[in-house]
């Protein structure tokens, strides 16, 4: 056995890549409490305390502080940066020094440019030269070969958010490798796989072999990136630190790659964890040491940044990066997944702040340990930070070693990547199949020229049966669309680096995306149970609508309005199975615009359901602001009757509840009563809270 | 059996143990000057359902509810006492804990088949959210337009019956924020064996926007709201009552 993997158990992790072969024979489930986790180190808050001022900075200069307008960034191409060398023990920026944003022009040129022009810089005219003439973008492809069709359902936002001029993201490298096996063993792994190709050169076999010697070139660079930071990467990681830090190393060279709308890190704290484990049971380090690396891991996830046009960030609300982190979960032999480096992730919501990235995501179930749990629901009342996750519900297809991509999108790591497909606005969807493919908007006629419908008032079988039409129609330019994206973003934006981190043979998730749901479900509850009457402008156009009575509306698990989002989910999923995927993707389908859903309901004219023309979707398949009126429990019921077998890429919920509605301020009327009352057994102590009443109008 | 129901609120964190169903029946006799539901008061309103109609609300999301469960408060509850005894007798052979908030105005310990139907509910009752409003009798008859010796009486039977209870009492300055009251309150809690918990509710006037809507007058328009330290030291005096008379004996 090699020394650096001196006391693991061994397994077939030791004779093949297998990350999970080697999490399973060598962790250590933990069922305690929070209490052994440590506060930050001085460096620590001396760090973090520059970090603030930088952030500040930033702020201050309108959003970014620094931009790269000469170097292509590549795995390679800045020298290592610091925010200071002496105090950092886990380290590595995008550039040569923190808060400046790389130039990733492979996407796109034009987006590129716009990003630094927007903020008050300029590409290198040389640069913008070489990627119009010389060099084609993956932008540049696409809008090749796209139809005037897909044009129009791009500008319409019909379709929204293709990742057609920037990075698609979502894939997950596994960069756990890099850490447990060193670079030079996944060289040979590849140059391997690349042995082994068939010999007749079919194109599919010209396209491997080309996508195999670009990864073992990435892997290469990615040894060199070590160097750079004066650290070895090509042998196993040795110890906590090495483990961090090389996993780390992994991450970064994929941003340093791609700007990826979702940069996910994957799975990694139980896999750490084993080296804590055996670091703290030798005494190589402390409980405050370990927590200073993940804390200055955590850091750096923080600090990733991309330029990035305003428009950008208005889709998605921020400037966010989706660097999710999925902890926990349950194990198919049946042991739980939580370590001590689960907490010790979620206590860097302690010990730095509360912050939305990295993207802490615990992967629920109903047997994690009862501890853990109490520890999550203190961690997401003191920070609103934690994303939840059903890994009963996804264990049951991916396993226990998948993790989550952007927000929902979950794969095993290594094993499967994703194909990301923005979404379809099945909300304009609908407007389309009354206006007969004309757009409510720009009055173009953007869909089929199908037969509007002229009645006075919506009759529901003959809404139902034109929708059909047009959610057909839409799925087949929808695929197509997103055919080209991923056919062109191979060829000009390949991700090299997180592709070398898969195995040779991966499942491709062909994923697409549903926005408006809920204005759906409303919208066809109004049309079948209340009276809904059209009002249309001069040109005969529907404009708006007038709601006659009152209908079932989705998030009140009432099956009437509920079973209709259901069968949307389920119609439009087909819909979209019916056509050919790129590269034998296996098509999947998400309900998920956290943030973007504001800019789709801009974009969309008046609907069915009584909501008026540029008013926001509901994010995600949450239920229309203010339309659940029976409490969360019903509004959460609704939400979990869409099937996870039709939308496996996804379904999220946003919800926020006042603290106090959460009985987090029990402590304080708490007092001295159990001593006095001599409180039972039966928790009838647990007292109401002081905020009682406050919520219930 | 059928009810007369406000509205049901699928995630009740604050009524009881647990997240609960909490059930808000129609209909209050009590004209509590704080009131932050007066759209319950009136009788007749509200929606009919059945007790089968809420235990099937309950069942099909009963995962969230495993370690809460059942509560009917209102309106005053105890206004139907046959469909909550019926709702309770249905939960309890189900295990499910119930829960049932009220003023305990209702009780008529003179009257037998009184007792008798609050026995018949009392013996499906796991916990009782009584809610003191006011401890002197003409205070009380101010505050709430009713009478304060059956509340007393009640809550004396409950400590019979060896009902598990809450005891809830909303602090108004002006009103019940004298310290003399408090100190009284305490000591009738002290000589209560089945207290299982005091909540002390500093009053709000979020209810302000329902008098508006429903074009009632706001009685306590000029009440400031009590803050959490000042319903924290009514708390501590109340306390201190129910303390004196538990050394004392």
């Amino acid at each position: 056995m090699k020394n650096e993997w001196r006391t693991f158990n061994s397994g077939v992790w030791e004779r093949e890549i297998n990350v999970r072969d080697f999490i399973q024979k060598n962790y250590t489930p933990y069922d305690g409490d929070d209490t052994f986790l440590a506060g930050p180190t001085q460096n620590t808050r001396d760090l973090w305390d520059q970090v603030l001022d930088l952030s500040r900075q930033e702020r201050e200069a309108g959003g970014v502080l620094d931009m790269d307008t000469k170097i292509i960034s590549t795995i390679t191409s800045h020298k290592a940066g610091y925010l200071n060398k002496d105090k950092e023990t886990i380290v590595g920026f995008q550039t040569d020094k923190p808060f400046k944003r790389s130039l990733q022009p492979y996407g796109g040129i034009r987006m590129a440019e716009k990003a630094c022009a927007d903020n008050g810089y300029q590409v290198d005219p040389e640069i913008s030269e070489f990627f119009t003439k010389h060099r084609k973008t993956h932008n540049a492809g696409v809008f090749d070969v796209y139809t005037p069709e897909m044009r129009a359902c791009r500008s319409s936002h019909i379709i929204t958010g293709l990742p057609d001029a920037y990075g698609r993201g979502r894939i997950i490298g596994d960069y756990r490798r890099i850490a447990l096996y060193g670079v030079d063993r996944l060289i040979e792994d590849k140059e391997e796989q690349k042995a082994t190709t068939r010999s007749t050169m079919y194109s599919h076999i010209i396209r491997d072999r080309e996508e195999l010697s670009e990864q073992i070139r990435a892997l290469k660079e990615l040894k060199e990136l070590g160097n750079i930071y004066g650290c070895d990467i090509s042998k196993p990681a040795t110890d906590v630190k090495e483990a961090i830090q090389w996993t780390y190393f992994g991450y970064l060279a994929a941003v340093k790659e791609q700007n990826g709308a979702a940069m996910s890190l994957g799975r990694t704290s139980t896999f750490i964890d084993i080296y804590a484990h055996r670091d703290l049971e030798e005494g190589r380090y402390t409980e405050e040491q370990i927590q200073e690396f993940v804390d200055h891991f955590i850091m750096k996830l923080r600090l990733v940044k991309f330029a990035r046009t305003p428009e950008y960030n208005a889709l998605f609300s921020g400037d966010p990066t989706w660097v999710t982190e999925s902890i926990g979960g349950v194990g198919i032999d049946g042991r739980h997944m939580v370590t001590k480096m689960s907490y010790r992730y979620l206590h860097t919501l302690q010990n730095l702040g509360t912050a939305p990235e990295p993207n802490l995501t615990v992967l629920w179930s109903t047997r994690l340990p009862e501890n853990f749990k109490r520890f999550c629901a203190k961690t997401s009342i003191e920070s609103s930070s934690v994303q939840y996750e059903n890994d009963d519900l996804m264990r049951v297809t991916h396993g226990d070693d998948y993790a989550i991509a952007c927000c929902v999108s979950s794969m095993r790591i290594g094993k499967e990547m994703q194909f990301f497909g923005a979404r379809a606005n099945l909300a304009k969807c609908l407007l389309y199949a009354i206006n007969g493919g004309v757009d409510e908007v720009s009055k173009k006629q953007v869909g089929p020229k199908y037969r509007p419908i002229t009645s006075e008032y919506l009759d529901y079988d003959e809404v139902m049966d034109r929708y059909h039409d047009m959610m057909q129609w839409l799925a087949g330019v929808y695929v197509n669309s997103l055919n080209i994206i991923h056919y062109m973003h191979d060829k000009y934006c390949y991700e090299k680096l997180q592709m070398a981190l898969h195995d040779h043979k991966v499942t491709r998730w062909f994923a697409t995306g549903i926005a408006g749901l809920s204005v759906v479900a409303d919208s066809l509850s109004a049309i079948k149970y209340a009276k809904v009457k059209v009002i249309r402008d001069e040109n005969g156009i529907a404009t708006d609508y007038e709601v006659e009575g009152d209908f079932p509306k989705y998030g009140n698990d009432d099956d009437r309005v509920d079973q209709i989002a259901v069968d949307i989910v389920h119609t439009f999923m087909n819909y979209v199975k019916r056509n050919h995927c790129y590269r034998d993707g296996i098509p999947t389908t998400s309900i998920l615009t956290i943030t973007s859903n504001v800019v789709y309901g801009k974009a969309t004219g008046s609907t069915p359901d009584g909501r008026k023309g540029g008013q926001a979707f509901a994010p995600g398949a949450n239920p229309m602001h203010r339309r659940d009126t029976h409490g969360a429990v019903a509004s959460l019921a609704s939400v979990a009757k869409l099937p996870f077998k039709d939308a496996q890429d996804g379904i999220s919920n946003t919800f926020s509840i006042i603290p106090g509605a959460l009985g987090k301020e029990d402590q304080l009327f708490m007092g001295d009563i159990d001593v006095e009352l001599e409180c039972g057994v039966d928790k009838a102590c647990s007292i109401p809270n002081l905020m009682e009443g406050m919520d219930r109008d | 059996m059928i009810g007369r129901v406000h509205s049901i609120e699928s995630f009740g964190t604050v009524d009881g143990p647990g997240v609960r169903l909490v059930v808000f029946l129609q209909g209050c006799p009590m004209r509590c000057q704080y009131c932050h539901n007066p759209d319950t008061w009136e009788f007749g309103k509200g929606t009919e359902m059945s007790v089968g109609q809420i235990m099937g609300l309950y069942e099909k999301n009963r995962a969230f509810y495993n370690k809460g469960g059942i509560t009917v408060t209102g309106g005053e509850p105890l206004m139907q006492i046959g469909f909550v005894t019926e709702l309770f007798a249905a939960a309890a052979r189900r295990g499910i804990h119930t829960c049932l908030d009220t003023s305990g105005i209702t009780f008529r310990q003179e009257r037998a088949e009184v007792v008798d139907a609050f026995d018949r509910l009392m013996a499906v009752t796991d916990l009782v959210m009584l809610d003191i409003k006011h401890i002197d009798p003409e205070g009380h008859k101010m505050l709430t337009g009713q009478e304060l010796e059956p509340v007393m009486n009640f809550a004396r039977y409950l400590d019979e019956r060896a009902i598990p209870v809450w005891i809830r009492h909303v602090v108004v300055p002006g009103i019940t924020y004298e310290q003399g009251e408090l100190y009284r309150l305490g000591q009738f809690i002290g000589t209560l064996h089945n207290v299982k918990a005091l909540d002390v509710l500093p009053y709000h006037d979020m209810g302000k926007i329902k008098y508006r809507n429903l074009e009632l007058n706001y009685p306590l328009e000029d009440v400031k709201p009590l803050s959490k330290e000042e319903a924290l030291s009514a708390r501590q005096v109340i306390l201190s009552g129910i303390r004196d008379v538990r050394h004392a004996h």
